[in-house]
């Protein structure tokens, strides 16, 4: 468990937000405030190089001014410290205000979409202090890892990774009389192996939410494995090949798909998800096999922020925040079911108003396969660890492109033959997916691409009989 | 000439600094440095022409880091008062304690004079945080509708960035340097949309982000005036461009896309930490490996780089660095050979350097200093020709404006860029427009078929706000200096049949 040490601000983060909304002149104001702490650890060749311990409170100020053209917005965020509470309090509150009047009318305050939320039963104890952690959080992970050090030493191995913790309490306020708050820890171990000489690469990473689920021994375990399919080493060209995407990957993939999926860059014909004629896709057939693509804040292991918290107005709306986030499906047995909007679009375009949420999970009904029972069954295909640099090519057909990374390896009648050159590949998720031959069992994963930004996923392995490996790249 | 914000001066930094450098000599270490920085943003969008967002940000905070028994420790955190100081220096030296039973060598750093309450304000007329919302707000607005009002011009995304950096850093040495600066990112996009056969084509201003203040939106280094008033004509003939065939091609490619592959293949690729490995688990290692200093053939003769912490307007441009090390310019790359990297002064150290080149950077008061991105340029030719005579020259090529997607393997070999306007270029001249291209090569090959660069004439500091790097992540603006250039025989991809349709 993280240190229980008391957050900042006297403890009373609570009494920041309140002051801050007492002090607001506008018509409306929303204070949301986060108390941040992180540890982290980070290493290359057997030996610690940085760490830190990071501690800030901030608060974000959203005034609202409501004339007769509508309602225009102001947000203003900064740190507020216990020494200068009451003067950094009243700028930031003034500063907000300012703002609004210098922003007219906001394009997302039409009708009733412009209301706040208002209050409804809290979801967590407002009045405890903040969660916080601390270099602590390490305490047994931190020998395990010295431990490893050794006998990567003794092996002629060289680690390199990071482990990080983040406490984020979330404090969200109102003038409708909204109360909300939610503390959200974020864990990630990344463990990169490699040979010596630096010819043989592996990776290995976990999610976790406070570190006593990290097995440093486990992870090594997997690292060592992974290396001793290198030895043997085979060159291969470019080309289409039957490829299993492991969980990691295919969250990578599928993370870039659901950030693609706002409803008005569809319904305005900007994106992969606009139908021809005009419209979006929703209703349309993705793919045959049952899959099912959906964020849910109560996904045990993966629970994140079960309100919404925008603090800028962009595809989604500062006038949703705290609206309660439920379980959505974003493709629901191969058709696609959802995509996000704000309360004003949806308004506008006769839909529903739905929110981002920061889990993605991806379930087949007929997967139940593991890993290795997933490589016994091929009889001559890849096997990727992770992908590596992914970024859109075509915003039309949502073709990304990236690299394959620390080892791609080969499987012939089962079994894993050796490693096999990098590739970079070119590929849209949603033609992988309606190419995909075969799902396995989904299971939780840390996204590696996006993991400063998403950690929170649960990804099957997928069978691709023909993913383009487009150019050898010579990395290793 | 702008000075140091007063509103920064009035923070009682010597105090903290004191206060936390006298805690840590008192704990033993061998060195400490403090630093007080407060980073204010602001972001302004509009989508077609509506308000979206006006959004301003402020980091305030400070951190210690020491050396203690040869091993890092550092801390930070927002409260202001010599007591709280104290006791990050006390955090640092406990998470140093901490590192020591994980670390191997001891931790040195390279000598650096000392520099005596030095101070240092970047190259800027107006602080875009000086100017009005309402006023901000009503150029973008304004540019905006005159874009909208466009024929063919469906939609029209603008988004301003600005920035305004105020650090202060002393360290146990007696180094004491107080410097700010300002920067800008303003970005139009129009859209035009084909309902009846559901596609969508954009063109994006190339103007790129600087280290200039409001005036840039006012004609001061940039006309976006004239951008504005060619953009739709430009995205009229991209959306019925025809399909670009996948072959080899000469490229001639000009400053805004060229900055980006220098960035990339370049600028990563001659940071000594990633070559030594220290970013081998995120961000990666590189090809141009320590041993191959002075005489790895990175490219063509006429190939010359330059890192660069002094380019007037550059987004990395500053005084002294996070390590209090005066900054200046430094051969990376001439004549084609790799010459040098760029250093903190750890490594500077560790692998006999001499004195470090400048480059440590911390993103926030949160974050420990990186080695990272100096202004890496590519060197006109003294008497280049200009980007018509490098067209000229070609029988059957493309000529390449703007960047794009982007996205190279973790040693910096394997690259594939894009970007929103390609020219045919047909006996020396061009000859409108294709779509659909991808450029995609390894380093050494492309720097190698460079055939020539332009003439100081073509030369423009192009950039990003958004270089990542490190663990925790962190980012940073860096510019990138280039002439237009001329490749021989790249590999160009079409990304409709690479996507298999």
């Amino acid at each position: 468990m993280s240190e229980q040490r008391t957050g900042s601000a006297g403890g009373g983060i609570q009494q920041l937000v309140e002051r801050a909304l007492a002090l607001s002149t506008a018509d409306d104001c929303i204070v949301i405030a986060e108390e941040r702490t992180e540890a982290n650890l980070r290493w290359a060749a057997n030996s610690l190089t940085t760490n830190g311990q990071m501690h800030t409170t901030k608060l974000m100020v959203i005034s609202i001014l409501r004339g007769a053209d509508g309602a225009s917005v102001g947000t203003v965020s900064g740190p507020v410290s216990v020494a200068g509470a009451d003067t950094e309090l009243t700028a930031l509150v003034r500063a907000a205000e300012d703002a609004a009047r210098a922003a007219g009318p906001a394009d997302d305050a039409a009708d009733d979409a412009a209301e706040l939320v208002p209050p409804y039963e809290p979801n967590g104890d407002w009045d405890a202090p903040a969660a916080v952690t601390g270099i602590d959080v390490f305490a047994d992970f931190a020998p395990a890892l010295g431990a490893a050090f050794a006998r990567a030493r003794r092996d002629g191995v060289l680690l390199f990774g990071f482990a990080e913790h983040v406490m984020s309490s979330i404090f969200m306020a109102s003038s409708t009389g909204l109360r909300l708050r939610h503390d959200q820890p974020t864990g990630r171990l990344e463990v990169n192996g490699k040979s010596a000489d630096l010819t043989r690469s592996a990776w290995v990473g976990q999610a976790t939410r406070d570190f006593t689920d990290v097995d440093v021994a486990a992870v090594t375990a997997d690292l060592d494995r992974r290396l001793e399919w290198a030895r043997n080493r085979v060159e291969l060209p470019a080309g289409r090949y039957e490829t299993l995407l492991p969980p990691t990957a295919v969250a990578d993939l599928m993370i870039y798909l659901y950030w693609t999926a706002s409803a008005r860059d569809a319904d305005e014909g900007r994106s992969v998800f606009s139908a021809r004629g005009g419209g979006n896709r929703i209703g349309t057939r993705i793919t045959e096999q049952p899959l099912t693509l959906y964020s849910d804040p109560a996904a045990p292991g993966l629970q994140c922020l079960p309100f919404q918290v925008t603090p800028v107005s962009q595809d989604e709306s500062v006038f949703d925040n705290g609206t309660p986030a439920e379980r959505t499906d974003w493709i629901r047995d191969g058709e696609l079911a959802n995509l996000y909007r704000s309360r004003s679009w949806a308004r506008r375009t006769g839909a529903e108003h739905r929110q981002m949420i920061d889990n993605l999970l991806l379930v087949s009904s007929q997967g139940s396969k593991s890993l290795d029972e997933m490589i016994a069954g091929t009889r001559r295909g890849l096997l990727v660890t992770c992908l590596w640099y992914i970024r859109v090519v075509d915003p039309q057909t949502l073709l990304l492109t990236g690299l394959t990374r620390d080892g791609v390896y080969l499987i012939e009648d089962g079994e894993v033959r050796g490693v096999v050159n990098n590739f970079r590949f070119n590929e849209s998720p949603l033609d992988l997916l309606a190419r995909v031959s075969e799902a396995g069992a989904t299971a939780p994963t840390l996204p590696r691409e996006w993991s400063d930004d998403f950690t929170r996923a649960a990804m099957p392995v997928l069978r691709i009989p023909d993913f383009n490996m487009s150019t050898v790249s010579q990395a290793s | 000439m702008p000075s140091l914000d007063p509103t920064f001066l009035d923070l009682p930094a010597a105090a903290l600094a004191d206060a936390a450098l006298g805690r840590a000599r008192e704990l033993g270490v061998e060195h400490a440095d403090f630093r007080l920085e407060r980073v204010r943003t602001g972001v302004i969008s509009l989508r077609d022409g509506q308000l979206e967002n006006l959004a301003e940000d402020a980091r305030l905070g400070l951190a210690v880091r020491v050396v203690h028994d040869g091993a890092w420790g550092f801390a930070s955190g927002i409260e202001r008062t010599p007591q709280a100081a104290a006791e990050l220096a006390e955090r640092a030296v406990a998470t140093a304690k901490l590192s020591r039973v994980l670390s191997s060598d001891p931790v040195r750093l390279a000598p650096e004079p000392v520099h005596r309450d030095a101070s240092w304000v970047s190259s800027y007329e107006i602080n875009p945080f000086d100017v009005s919302q309402a006023e901000r707000v009503a150029r973008l607005a304004e540019l905006s509708q005159r874009l909208l009002a466009a024929d063919g011009v469906d939609h029209v995304d603008v988004r301003l960035m600005q920035a305004q950096e105020n650090k202060y850093y002393a360290d146990t040495a007696g180094t004491v340097t107080n410097q700010q600066r300002v920067r800008l990112y303003p970005q139009f996009t129009a859209v035009q949309v084909d309902v009846a056969r559901g596609r969508f084509s954009q063109q994006q201003t190339v103007a790129p982000p600087t280290g200039r203040g409001w005036e840039y939106l006012l004609g001061t280094g940039w006309d976006f005036d004239a951008e504005i008033a060619e953009l739709p004509e430009l995205l009229a003939e991209h959306a019925k461009a025809p399909t670009v065939a996948a072959g080899r091609y000469d490229l001639v490619i000009d400053p805004t896309n060229l900055w980006l592959t220098i960035h990339e293949s370049i600028g990563h690729a001659t940071e000594l930490d990633r070559a030594l490995g220290y970013e081998a688990a995120y961000a990666g290692t590189s090809f141009a490996t320590l041993d191959q200093l002075g005489r790895l053939q990175y490219g063509s003769q006429v190939m010359n780089v330059t890192g660069d912490r002094t380019a007037e307007h550059g987004l990395s441009t500053i005084g002294y660095d996070d390590e209090g090390v005066a900054t200046g310019r430094f051969d990376l790359i001439r004549d084609g050979v790799l010459v040098g990297y760029q250093l903190n002064r750890q490594m500077a150290e560790a692998h006999g350097f001499g004195r470090s080149n400048g480059c440590a950077h911390a993103d926030s008061p949160g974050h420990i200093p990186l080695q990272r991105m100096a202004n890496v340029s590519l060197l006109p030719a003294p008497d280049g020709p200009s980007t018509d005579e490098l067209i000229a020259g070609v029988k059957r090529g493309i000529y390449i404006v703007g960047d794009n997607s982007w996205s190279i393997d973790m040693q910096r070999y394997n690259f594939q860029f894009t970007g929103p306007r390609f020219f045919k270029i047909e006996n020396g001249r061009l000859a409108g427009q294709v779509r659909d291209v991808a450029y995609q090569a390894t380093t050494t090959d492309f720097w190698g078929s460079m055939e020539a660069v332009g003439g100081p004439q073509t030369y423009l500091l192009c950039g990003a706000f958004n270089c990542g790097k490190g663990q925790p992540g962190q980012v940073a603006a860096v510019s990138h200096g280039s002439p237009s250039a001329l490749f021989r025989g790249v590999n160009v991809l079409n990304t409709v049949s690479e996507g298999g349709r």
